[in-house]
């Protein structure tokens, strides 16, 4: 909630006549909640507005109000009849925002996006070089629209879906309950039946989708997920396992949630990875094809060394020794 | 509050003398020299706020410069926008889950509001949002907005990578698929690049003047970007046998060719773009004994120079205990064959 500093509060000032003009008899609680501050605050700023006008200060000079229970309306504007041009951060954070979703058929309706970037554009001006761009996904846009239908008619979907962790394609009855956007890639926020669970799922993991002739019914208790932290959220389902980057392989602690970065020597990293399940960790060390060594737990360094003889034999058809070497050579 | 009002209602320019007569609150100051203090202050309040505060002289018997706001530079144009219009713009102005960018888009949403535009802030049930948590984001974007050079350390190579001093022209910044960049011209190699804004430290210092970074003009800073991430293309095509019930992932990036066994194995023969033999390689090292490379030779070799590897950096022979941290437990590299010498 914004308070009453005089940097935030002139600009307020400077809306609220042309905003009360635009309605008369509003609820002071509304033009609160619209400008983003307490009612108690707004308060303070009506009774302010009514000490302001123009040079002369008479009755006919200054901001006049008229409360009726708990609505207020201007009777009289002393010349602020509009509010202030947007300024160039103004523009640039909705124009920007604008372009963005216009770029993200599926997900909304673009064409009403365009058109009101249009109307913005021509009310605002130019705002000259904008310094801002965003590109959101757009591939699974025929995916995205199907559950955002589903959404809005409040239908249950059958969906197939990948799970990366464990490298599988399942078929799954979901109640639908919102699409978002999070650090760049589009989900689906979903009361799974087969888990009984909120799940979210990643739109470009969805493979099939079908609307069914049901209505979506997540258990009223189904609690949508907290993102405001970001998506990944360390909980008892996660272990923890130790890698050596060597620099080759540095994306890695980029790409997936580590914590605790050392640096070590030749520029190489010791982090602390989390997994949910082990043979995914598996697949990423044995990937990294020593880029990476996994030095915790001790179980899955022996697994991982166990899969890439394994490996070496099958390809090559020779036995493989404990250090890694063929025999034969 | 009375000074905005006061300049917008006159034509002509109003000294400050005149000012301090008729608004009120001046007459309270005590001495020219906190008169003109309060006024240099509210001057350059009206300003930073976007106020068109015109100086000037109306005629040639005026002796000071006067003040005035042009009501036509003040105010917003009219908008009229349909429901559906004004849902797209409440959805825009909920896209920003970044202070820096949020707050400018409510305080737009508030003018918009004062204008007459009716903007439900329902959240609703589709939510597009653009995070920023990298803490050198908001001085960059402050930056970028007043058009000055920045000087930061940057972190090459990621986490734990070694810094190094970066002078940059800052032309932008880039989201792009979730992740952050500047985009600007680097003095240091006096060419344009682009830096992950997570590889930035916090401390980012502008130095020099305002205004003294020139954008070009048909600068395309999203394409920059994805100049630099963009996958390579494609050079060719890889053949792969996959175990059956295996590897779905790599099944999702693959063309069924149809039915094969191998080593007496039931599979399936798919064939996939290659860009990267890097890439690719590791995709399928990953896999393990359910995946064997029929072809290309060169991402056969690869595959297993990664599993060569991985054998050798997890064996227990090789680096038993605390060594693994020392020089001398640094995994040797198979050469391409597959072998380790």
């Amino acid at each position: 909630m914004s308070t009453g500093g005089v940097t935030e509060r002139l600009p307020r000032l400077l809306s609220l006549v042309p905003y009360l003009l635009a309605r008369p008899g509003v609820p002071v609680a509304e033009v609160a909640a619209d400008f983003g501050v307490t009612e108690r605050q707004l308060r303070r700023d009506l009774e302010l507005l009514w000490m302001c006008g123009l040079p002369g200060y008479g009755p006919g000079d200054l901001v006049d109000l008229s409360f009726a229970g708990d609505t207020v309306t201007v009777t009289h504007d002393a010349g602020m009849r509009r509010p202030l041009r947007l300024t160039t951060a103004e523009a640039t954070a909705l124009l920007v925002a604008l372009r963005t979703l216009a770029e993200m058929p599926g997900m909304v309706d673009t064409a009403a996006v365009q058109r009101a970037t249009a109307k913005i554009e021509r009310a605002v001006g130019d705002a000259g070089h904008v310094g801002v761009a965003v590109d959101l996904p757009h591939e699974e846009a025929a995916t995205t629209a199907a559950v955002r239908e589903a959404l809005a008619a409040g239908r249950a979907l059958r969906i197939v879906y990948y799970t990366a962790g464990r490298d599988a394609v399942s078929q799954r009855t979901i109640d639908p309950m919102r699409l978002l956007v999070v650090e760049g890639r589009g989900y689906l926020e979903a009361w799974c039946r087969r888990a009984e669970a909120v799940r979210m799922f990643r739109l470009d993991r969805v493979e099939e989708v079908e609307e069914l002739d049901e209505p979506a019914a997540p258990p009223p208790d189904a609690e949508p997920a907290d993102v405001s932290e970001g998506l990944f959220r360390p909980s008892a389902e996660h272990r923890s396992a130790v890698l050596l980057l060597e620099p080759e392989a540095r994306w890695v602690a980029e790409y997936y949630p580590v914590d605790d970065v050392v640096e070590l020597d030749d520029g190489r990293a010791r982090v602390l990875l989390r997994y949910a399940d082990p043979a995914w960790l598996v697949r990423l060390v044995l990937g990294l094809g020593g880029g990476a060594r996994l030095l915790e737990p001790p179980e899955l360094v022996d697994a991982v060394a166990a899969r890439a003889r394994e490996a070496l034999a099958a390809a090559t058809g020779r036995h493989v020794d404990e250090d890694g070497t063929t025999n034969g050579d | 509050m009375n000074l905005v009002l006061c300049l917008l209602s006159t034509r002509q320019f109003l000294p400050a003398e005149r000012i301090r007569q008729i608004v009120p609150g001046y007459a309270d100051a005590r001495g020219d020299d906190a008169f003109f203090r309060m006024f240099e202050r509210d001057k350059n309040e009206l300003r930073e706020l976007g106020v068109p505060l015109e100086t000037g002289r109306l005629s040639s018997f005026d002796t000071v410069d006067g003040y005035r706001i042009a009501r036509q530079d003040y105010e917003l144009g009219d908008i009229d926008l349909e429901p559906d219009e004004a849902a797209a713009v409440a959805l825009a102005a909920r896209l920003w889950d970044s202070p820096d960018l949020a707050a400018p888009a409510h305080s737009a949403l508030v003018k918009l509001r004062a204008a007459g535009v009716e903007v439900d802030e329902d959240q609703g049930r589709v939510q597009p949002r653009v995070r920023t948590t990298e803490p050198a984001f908001g001085p960059l974007l402050a930056a970028v907005r007043s058009g000055r050079v920045v000087m930061f350390q940057h972190r090459r190579g990621g986490p734990g990578g070694p810094l190094q001093r970066r002078i940059v022209e800052p032309w932008g910044v880039v989201s792009w698929r979730g992740r952050w960049y500047l985009v600007g011209h680097d003095r240091d190699r006096n060419a344009p690049r682009s830096f992950r804004v997570s590889r930035i430290s916090e401390s980012v210092t502008a130095i020099g003047p305002a205004g003294a970074v020139a954008v070009p003009a048909d600068i395309d800073l999203m394409a920059m970007v994805r100049h630099n991430v963009d996958p390579p293309a494609v050079s060719g095509t890889a053949r792969v046998w996959v175990a059956d019930g295996r590897a779905h992932g790599l099944r999702r990036l693959a063309r069924v060719i149809g039915p094969r066994s191998h080593g007496g194995r039931a599979g399936d023969e798919l064939e996939l773009d290659l860009r990267s033999v890097d890439t690719v390689a590791r995709w399928l090292a990953g896999h393990g004994p359910d995946v064997v490379v029929l072809a290309p030779e060169s991402l056969a070799e690869a595959v297993r120079g990664n599993w060569a590897a991985a054998a050798a950096a997890h064996s227990r022979t090789d680096a038993p205990g605390g060594a693994v941290l020392g020089p001398a437990g640094r995994t040797r590299r198979p050469d391409r064959a597959g072998t380790v010498r």
